[in-house]
């Protein structure tokens, strides 16, 4: 008997020893990794390695194959010129977003892992704050990171992609962009311009309406709604409109709640919705977004807001997923109009919103100055065009879209007007919450309810989201 | 007689005494003379991987619990104590009712009813079943349970989809239901059906052999019907089994993340089960902190639900004759 | 009256076994069709078009036989590794009486579903950072096996339970010390337990993604689990055609595996001579 006491002693001793021990080493959670002082400047010899979620003969399987026979053998080469001996290696993913985002995020905070990463550019707010990646002139000197040629190929809008408290985090690669696509045989049927250009939210509504009174049949407008389409709601039918007002989603360190410039939107979406101008049933279909792309395709649905992609993988005549063979002449494309002339961000008539990922540095990387040489290289006119194989896709330098997209005057559109007036979502870890927010708000008023109350319900969510009142924008 | 390969030390003197043979005495809680040293050095391998590699980073975790720690974000770089806000926020959060709330359908429908029912049901008939059917049977249904997680996923997804998946081809409806956007749950309640009966029809088959022979021909010789033996001689005996049997895949069901594969949790949160909610939490909300406390929270309903069946076992011991 | 209660009987065994061996085997078949069919669907049926294509640009693809190289590697390191200590442990608390042994196996058994799960992610991460275990099996080997060993041991002290002791006890008496006894008469007949457990561990193991996942970063490191995860067309929609082929591939070793554990050794939780 007393050998079992000692026993529980023991046990108990043991238990708090382990709780104490782990209280000690969780205080390793908050630490921050101490920077080495040498940067290896002029270091002849030196190993890379490039970190991105793609894979041989997997998930993007284009990039890794760039990476690994163009970009790291031409790399080699340039450096051996230069009277260097560099080594680079790869190190591909092929995970789901969300698990590629956390192993980077792990890598970074021990400091470890790859000396170049890629990473989606709605990740450097939150990867930026949580002190895993630094400017690029922290890590190179203001001077050096100025200086490259391909900042003036890129448009300020999408390097505020990879951007973050007005410093440069990475380099942007590869972008898109959102219109209003429309049928140009339906818009003759019913007596409209076929190169219609909407300078308002009005005349996107008059056209609808001519549509909905001239043919039957048709429905008038596609505008993405409820959570059924994820993201796509968002993307492609929220923060166009809400740019369109002359809001951000998030901006001078508060979220939008229960704002004039949402209410706006939500009233958009009431007019759309409620007016006849569009299908709700349609927006909460598990496969609601591909049956749009499938209707539009036939002919059933006359407007519809959508990015790039439609134009080369949905409607292409070839390969689409809805190919239409006479993509060409019957679909038109015009640029996202403001609410009213003037009213959209940065005093624009016109507003667009954009993704897309690019490359960034490893704060503790050993080598800062030939990483951010090689992040040039990457992004350099030839390294572009190497990347994109033939294909026409936009790219984040101007110089390339000129010479790859000459020949498809959709994404010259794109590339040419409206990257220029885009905007990016915030780089906030809650962006996804606040997306779902938002796309229920636009779910209750298609289903029927009043644009106040929606708006009410979404300021709950989002105080909920953003962790307190004194964090949203109301009124 | 002892199994042919036993090879005894033989002693020197021809008087062994416990002593003179260097062992530990023999007592009566420890009749084989282990000893404490030595149990303690036997012991010690598997206890050192685990306070290391698990009991640590379990810990850690839950005391991750009590602050509001995320991966990315300000919170990333100091992360502050919040204590027990974290818990007070599940407690209120209806998302986490409804994933403890699908939980426990998903635990009593595939585990509790469902692979103890159809392992009982396998191992009960395999009894009678010519061989040749009894190992086909088993093959199969080991099979289920051998394959890798991924695998299986995708062979259900195959099964269930609408449009050419193999249950509605059967029911001749092309495209059909599509199975797991409308009826989630029992599409998962199936899926972890199929893929874990497997243990119980291994336990019950082995607790079944373990019934005497001799009570089976006396209820048989008193005219007893099959339901009637099952009832008052079989159960009885392997009541034990079924009670650690259900405890284990209890609380393997509750904790089996392999759901997320088919679903991930949708559409929206129907299927949302809490291995998939705190996955969401972590990995897609980012909030560390907050799946910590829920991990804590998991932690102490599985307590629950195991204090529940040790006592069950216990009351079963005091009224067994 | 006997004879068609006896029929009656006999018609729910095949019932049983029908319906049994119906609902097993049906999903499983998707495996034997699919990875042959081209282009693959989601539909089991003669291969419209019977190609060996899928399978050759599996083979093609660098990555995928070593992962399945690398997938061994870690699920038996795994297996030795757990059924070692969890043998050495069960059998020590089988036969020692440690008072408070029962409650200490189930807080074990509880705190291993809080490390299994994803919240742990990052104090596992940091820990094998800071054995400087980042990248190498051993990490995981050892991070899979702290895992387990709750239910390993718990299982086998449940088996070892029922080997009665009275040949241990006589083994003593003729001086074999417990390392002896415990390899030469309780091994012998605890194989099926250990058998059960060392197949158990290796399915476990050969199937697990988010820890392999999490602290490898090789490529030619990754196991089979992580690489399925990796087979997506450029549009970002999964690629049945390689991914059938691979499952099937992935499939083989284990299933092999069981046969030959089965064959050889037979599964069983309770052990024990038969009266």
């Amino acid at each position: 008997m007393q050998r079992s006491i000692g026993w529980r002693r023991r046990t108990l001793a043991t238990f708090i020893g382990l709780l104490v021990a782990t209280a000690a080493t969780t205080g390793c959670l908050g630490k921050e990794q101490a920077t080495n002082g040498d940067d290896n400047a002029d270091a002849k010899e030196f190993t890379l390695t490039i970190a991105a979620n793609a894979i041989a003969g997997g998930k993007n399987a284009a990039s890794a194959e760039w990476i690994e026979n163009w970009v790291i053998p031409n790399f080699i080469e340039d450096q051996k010129a230069k009277g260097r001996t560099a080594k680079v290696e790869f190190q591909p993913s092929g995970a789901a977003d969300e698990d590629y985002k956390s192993k980077v995020a792990l890598d970074l905070r021990s400091g470890s892992g790859a000396d170049i990463y890629a990473i989606d550019g709605i990740w450097v707010g939150e990867f930026a704050d949580a002190g895993y990646i630094k400017p690029i002139e922290d890590l190179v000197g203001k001077d050096k990171t100025d200086a490259w040629e391909g900042w003036s190929q890129i448009p300020e809008s999408v390097q505020g992609n990879m951007s973050y408290n007005g410093k440069r985090y990475g380099v942007p690669s590869g972008t898109d962009g959102r219109v209003i696509y429309f049928n140009k045989k339906l818009f003759a049927q019913a007596g409209l311009p076929t190169d219609w250009q909407p300078k308002s939210w009005d005349d996107i509504l008059s056209a609808a309406q001519t549509i909905k009174a001239k043919l039957p049949g048709v429905t008038p407008v596609q505008l993405n709604a409820g959570t059924a389409m994820g993201e796509a709601t968002t993307m492609q039918g929220v923060l166009p409109l809400l740019v369109g007002t002359g809001a951000e989603i998030y901006a001078d360190g508060k979220w939008q709640g229960n704002t004039q410039a949402i209410r706006d939107v939500l009233g958009f979406y009431e007019k759309i919705y409620s007016g006849g101008l569009g299908d709700p049933v349609l927006q909460q279909d598990a496969k609601g977004r591909d049956k749009s792309f499938q209707a539009f395709a036939e002919g059933k649905i006359a407007i519809l807001f959508e990015g790039d992609y439609f134009w080369r993988s949905v409607v292409e005549p070839e390969k689409g997923i809805a190919k239409m063979a006479d993509r060409d002449e019957t679909v038109g494309y015009a640029m996202i109009p403001a609410m009213k002339p003037g009213a959209g961000i940065r005093g624009q008539d016109f507003v667009s919103m954009s993704g897309g990922g690019g490359h960034v540095l490893n704060p503790n990387t050993k080598y800062p100055h030939q990483a951010w040489e090689l992040l040039q290289f990457m992004n350099s006119k030839e390294a572009t065009i190497a990347l994109l194989g033939g294909s026409a896709r936009i790219t984040q330098r101007q110089d390339v879209n000129n010479e790859v997209l000459a020949g498809d005057p959709m994404l010259s559109f794109v590339s040419q007007k409206v990257l220029p007036l885009t905007a990016y979502r915030p780089g906030f870890a809650v962006y996804p919450r606040v997306s779902q927010a938002l796309q229920q708000a636009t779910l209750d008023v298609v289903s029927g309810k009043s644009v106040a109350e929606a708006a009410e319900a979404y300021q709950k969510a989002i105080e909920g989201i953003a962790g307190g009142a004194d964090k949203v924008a109301s009124g | 007689m002892p199994p042919a390969e036993t090879t005894v030390a033989q002693p020197e003197v021809t008087q062994p005494t416990a002593a003179s043979v260097g062992v530990a005495r023999a007592t009566p809680t420890d009749t084989v003379g282990l000893g404490r040293a030595r149990a303690v050095a036997f012991v010690t391998p598997a206890l050192v991987l685990i306070g290391v590699f698990l009991v640590f980073p379990a810990l850690w975790t839950l005391y991750i619990g009590t602050t509001d720690f995320r991966l990315t974000g300000a919170a990333a770089r100091s992360p502050s104590f919040v204590g027990l806000e974290n818990y007070a926020r599940a407690l209120a959060d209806p998302t986490f009712y409804n994933s403890l709330w699908l939980t426990l359908i998903f635990v009593l429908g595939s585990a509790v009813i469902g692979q103890n029912g159809l392992g009982f049901a396998l191992a009960w008939a395999m009894r009678d079943a010519p061989r040749w059917a009894s190992r086909l049977a088993q093959t199969l249904v080991l099979l289920a349970w051998i394959l890798p997680s991924s695998v299986v996923a995708f062979l259900w997804i195959a099964m269930l989809d609408r449009d050419a998946g193999t249950i509605n081809v059967l029911l001749g409806q092309t495209p059909g239901v599509a199975w797991l956007i409308e009826y989630p749950m029992v599409g998962i309640v199936v899926f972890n059906i199929w893929r874990g009966t497997a243990f119980s029809m291994m336990l019950y088959s082995a607790a079944l052999s373990s019934v005497p022979p001799s009570h089976l021909e006396t209820a048989r010789l008193a005219g007893a019907s099959g339901a009637q033996t099952l009832r008052d001689v079989v159960l009885p005996h392997i009541r034990r089994y079924a009670l650690t049997n259900t405890l284990l895949i209890t609380l393997w069901t509750f904790n089996d993340f392999t759901p997320f594969l088919l679903t991930a949790g949708g559409p929206g949160r129907e299927s949302e089960i809490i291995p998939v909610y705190i996955y969401n939490t972590a990995i897609i909300g980012g909030e560390m902190g907050y799946s910590g406390a829920i991990s804590l929270l998991v932690l102490l309903m599985n307590l629950l639900l195991a204090l529940v069946y040790l006592r069950a076992a216990r009351t079963g011991q005091r009224t067994a004759a | 009256m006997n004879v068609a209660k006896a029929v009656v009987r006999r018609i729910l065994v095949y019932v049983v076994f029908g319906f049994g061996t119906a609902f097993f085997a049906l999903p499983m078949l998707w495996l034997l069709s699919a990875p042959f069919d081209d282009p693959p669907t989601y539909a089991v049926r003669p291969p419209r078009n019977f190609s060996l294509e899928n399978l050759s640009q599996i083979l093609d693809n660098r990555y995928a036989v070593p992962s399945l190289v690398n997938s061994t590697l870690l699920s038996v390191g795994t297996m030795v590794l757990v059924v070692v200590s969890a043998a050495l442990a069960a059998y020590a608390l089988s036969r020692a009486n440690v008072p408070g042994r029962d409650a200490l196996l189930y807080a074990l058994l509880l705190l291993s579903s809080v490390v299994t799960g994803t919240a742990a992610m990052v104090p596992i991460f940091l820990l094998i950072y800071q054995l400087d275990l980042i990248d190498t099996h051993l990490g995981v080997i050892l991070v899979l096996t702290g895992g387990l060993l709750p239910a390993a041991i718990f299982l086998l002290k449940d088996f070892i339970d029922t080997i009665p002791r009275s040949y241990e006890e006589s083994a003593r008496v003729f001086g074999a010390s417990p390392l002896q006894i415990l390899r030469h008469i309780v091994v012998p007949v605890a194989r099926p337990g250990l058998a059960t457990i060392g197949v158990w561990t290796i399915v476990q193991v050969w199937g697990s993604f988010l820890v392999p996942f999490l602290l490898l970063r090789d490529p030619d490191k990754q196991p089979a689990a992580v690489l399925l995860r990796t087979f997506y067309t450029e549009g970002g929609s999964p690629n049945l055609g390689l991914i059938a082929a691979f499952s099937l591939l992935y499939s083989i070793p284990v299933v092999l595996m069981y046969l030959l554990a089965w064959s050889r050794y037979g599964f069983r939780f309770h052990g024990g001579i038969k009266s």
